[in-house]
């Protein structure tokens, strides 16, 4: 078999990056949504991780930052689902649609 | 020196991240898909270890699965609809969605293949025992500001999701 | 002999398996480590009913074994025998699978436990960063126990311990960082995260980290033992899984060999995390005052305590044999508790072999720091009455988190002081002089 190069990776990345694009366009729950994006920034992580073997250590504690951000981002997002979830007791994307004229 | 079963596992852990990946976005039960992603992160903290990377390995595992993963698992229970479940999973768009989703990642392959000679070869090895070290001393020296930054972002994040989810601000 | 055997068993190899690259070594570690935190379990259980019972002024089980001493097995072979019932409505898989991942996580924590300086299964060089990770996706399991058995007492129940067992992790982590800040005070001023490098650094620097910078590695591993209780959910912070408050909390649905894969976990969790405390405070496999009472005769007077803890425990039970009523129903459990002590005996005199004697101090000194810290936790189950959750909390967010954080400043500042007197002086000379 040929040897692991960088280039095996990205693909891999590219392919958990295409499935959470897939998820955030076709599913109707908030919550796989989220978590679809969640699958996104992994895709990117590795991404970064997988690079910085080539360029030096910066792609590492950008992926670091890249968790911590990952990390607020899913705090808040799931703060606003609860919050609506309040009002309006569902969780389908295509029903959180009071603002709609 | 490479290490033994580099290949092997790699196909093992990339095999079974996507695989998981797919079950995140078809699954209908939140938890069941929740479990997927868990499966996936941990795959993924196993590919950061084959690269060499053993202190964000360290990291995901703590902060994604650990703490984020948590976060879900909370949230699936607290707003956990039975109905939910008996209804259409996915939305009205999801032909085009896919479509545009795979040309998407044609292009990304495309340009990684025309792109080959731009890699360097061979990679760098970075010597394992000091990564940790070398991270730290990176990120209290280049990367400080965006440090103290992402510090003050977890705050803002904290206080604003506290004072979504309360009942009465 | 194949060569995958012999070669890691090279006299100049001074590495655990993992490092060294011997798939075969680490499995027979590996094995070794699971059968003795599984024997470790069993006497845990049977110790703790006799001693919690002793501490209240009463017998604890005696009927029986000698003593009690085969009712663990009971135990098991009732719980084995048991009906496995899985409640309407629970979701199967995540019923099913949540013990598991319980059990994933704790014993995953045992391959950086450093029972020896070659003595681990591997040594990573992220060891503590792996250890704290790793024990945080038991987490997982109880949220998935807890939701899967479709009731609300487990419910709950589950909900409470894993917002008990998140807020413990941060003071842990604190607790934890301080103790990580030590290990870069040696000679070649940088730190290490390993457990076996963590040890090593406090033999590099002759002190137990509890004692460096005293009272500040005091209150850290204060901290990290209150928060180590917490964290597996021993009394007094048991409001999860208290029998009178939730009905056994996210583990009521649970029933028969199901429910003893949750104690088994407890159990190990507690091991494990006991384990932590003793790398990063108490000197890990070091054996008690390395620096005060050293030179060989101390060593020599030191290596004897191995065949000394197995004698005392031979001579206890015999004294209990010779307690035991002398009448012929009770002859075979008389036989029995003998032999039993015979055993201990023999093991003992074992240890006092010159062969022998050299290789078990390290594992020997750990093991025994251990069956401190379980022996603490049951004194304290036995005396503190429990916290209620809101107290709970308030002791882990309001009095550990800024008590860890203060102990972190304070370590950092005291540990780099030098530098920092230097920064200051230099810095006001340029201001003076410009």
């Amino acid at each position: 078999m040929a040897p692991i190069t960088t280039i095996h990776y990205l693909v891999v990345a590219a392919a958990l990056f295409v499935l959470g694009v897939i998820g955030v366009l076709t599913r109707r729950n908030v919550v796989i949504v989220l978590m679809s994006v969640e699958l996104i920034l992994n895709a990117v992580n590795l991404n970064l991780v997988a690079f910085s073997r080539i360029w030096g250590l910066h792609g590492q504690v950008f992926a670091i930052f890249v968790i911590t951000d990952a990390a607020a981002e899913a705090a808040v997002g799931l703060g606003i689902l609860i919050a609506f979830f309040r009002n309006k007791e569902t969780v389908n994307v295509d029903e959180i649609d009071l603002l709609k004229w | 020196m490479e290490p033994v079963a580099t290949t092997f596992f790699f196909y093992l852990l990339s095999g079974l991240a996507i695989l998981s990946g797919v079950l995140v976005i078809t699954r209908k039960n939140p938890v069941h898909s929740a479990l997927a992603l868990i499966l996936t992160l941990l795959c993924l903290a196993g590919l950061y270890l084959m690269l060499y990377a053993p202190f964000v390995a360290g990291v995901q595992i703590i902060l994604y699965v650990g703490g984020i993963m948590v976060l879900f698992l909370f949230v699936i229970m607290l707003v956990n609809l039975e109905r939910s479940q008996k209804e259409k999973q996915f939305n009205q768009q999801w032909v085009p969605g896919i479509l545009a989703a795979v040309a998407l990642g044609a292009l990304f392959v495309t340009i990684y293949i025309k792109g080959d000679a731009l890699f360097v070869r061979p990679e760098m090895r970075f010597p394992e025992a000091e990564n940790t070290q070398q991270v730290g001393q990176m990120l209290y020296s280049n990367y400080m500001f965006p440090f103290e930054i992402a510090s003050l972002l977890l705050l803002v994040a904290i206080i604003g999701a506290v004072v979504m989810a309360k009942k009465r601000i | 002999m194949p060569s995958f055997i012999t070669s890691y068993l090279d006299k100049n190899i001074h590495v655990t398996p993992g490092q060294y690259g011997s798939p075969f070594w680490a499995l027979v570690y590996i094995l070794v480590v699971f059968g003795g935190v599984s024997l470790a379990v069993v006497c845990m259980n049977w110790l703790e009913r006799k001693i919690l019972a002793h501490m209240q002024i009463r017998l604890g089980p005696m009927r029986v074994g000698p003593h009690g001493l085969l009712q663990p097995i009971a135990d098991a072979i009732k719980l084995i025998l048991k009906e496995d019932i899985i409640p309407e409505g629970a979701d199967r898989f995540v019923f099913w699978i949540a013990p598991m991942i319980i059990l994933l996580a704790v014993f995953s924590v045992y391959t950086v436990v450093p029972f020896g300086p070659t003595h681990a299964i591997t040594d990573m060089n992220i060891g503590i960063l792996f250890m704290l990770g790793v024990s945080s996706l038991g987490v997982l399991g109880i949220v998935m126990a807890g939701w899967a058995s479709n009731s609300h007492y487990p419910l709950i129940g589950a909900l409470r311990s894993s917002a008990q067992m998140v807020s413990y992790e941060v003071a842990m982590g604190l607790a934890v960082i301080s103790a990580v800040v030590m290990t870069s005070l040696n000679a070649e001023g940088t730190g290490t995260l390993s457990m076996i490098g963590i040890v090593q650094a406090q033999y590099a620097q002759h002190v137990w980290f509890i004692f460096k910078f005293f009272p500040l590695g005091l209150i850290a591993f204060f901290i990290f033992a209150v928060a180590m209780v917490a964290e597996t959910n021993r009394a007094p912070f048991d409001l999860p899984e208290a029998e009178s408050e939730l009905t056994a909390g996210f583990h009521t649905e649970y029933s028969g060999l199901r429910w003893s894969l949750f104690m088994l976990g407890e159990y190990a969790a507690m091991i494990a995390v006991s384990s932590i405390a003793i790398t990063l405070w108490l000197g890990g496999w070091m054996r008690p005052f390395p620096n005060l009472l050293s030179g060989p005769t101390w060593d020599l007077a030191f290596s004897f305590f191995p065949a000394l803890t197995f004698f005392a425990l031979a001579g206890m039970t015999f004294y209990s044999t010779m307690r035991m009523p002398r009448h012929s129903y009770f002859r075979v459990q008389t036989i029995g508790l003998g032999a039993f002590g015979a055993v201990f005996a023999v093991i003992g005199l074992i240890l006092l072999l010159p062969g022998v004697n050299g290789r078990v101090q390290d594992i020997y000194w750990f093991i025994f720091k251990i069956a401190v810290f379980m022996y603490l936790y049951i004194w304290y189950r036995g005396t503190f009455p429990r916290y209620r959750f809101d107290q709970l909390m308030k002791v882990g967010w309001k009095i550990l988190l800024p008590m860890g954080i203060g102990v972190l400043m304070l370590t950092g500042i005291v540990a780099l002081r030098t530098e920092l007197w230097d920064f200051m002086h230099e810095a006001l000379r340029r201001l003076v002089h410009v």
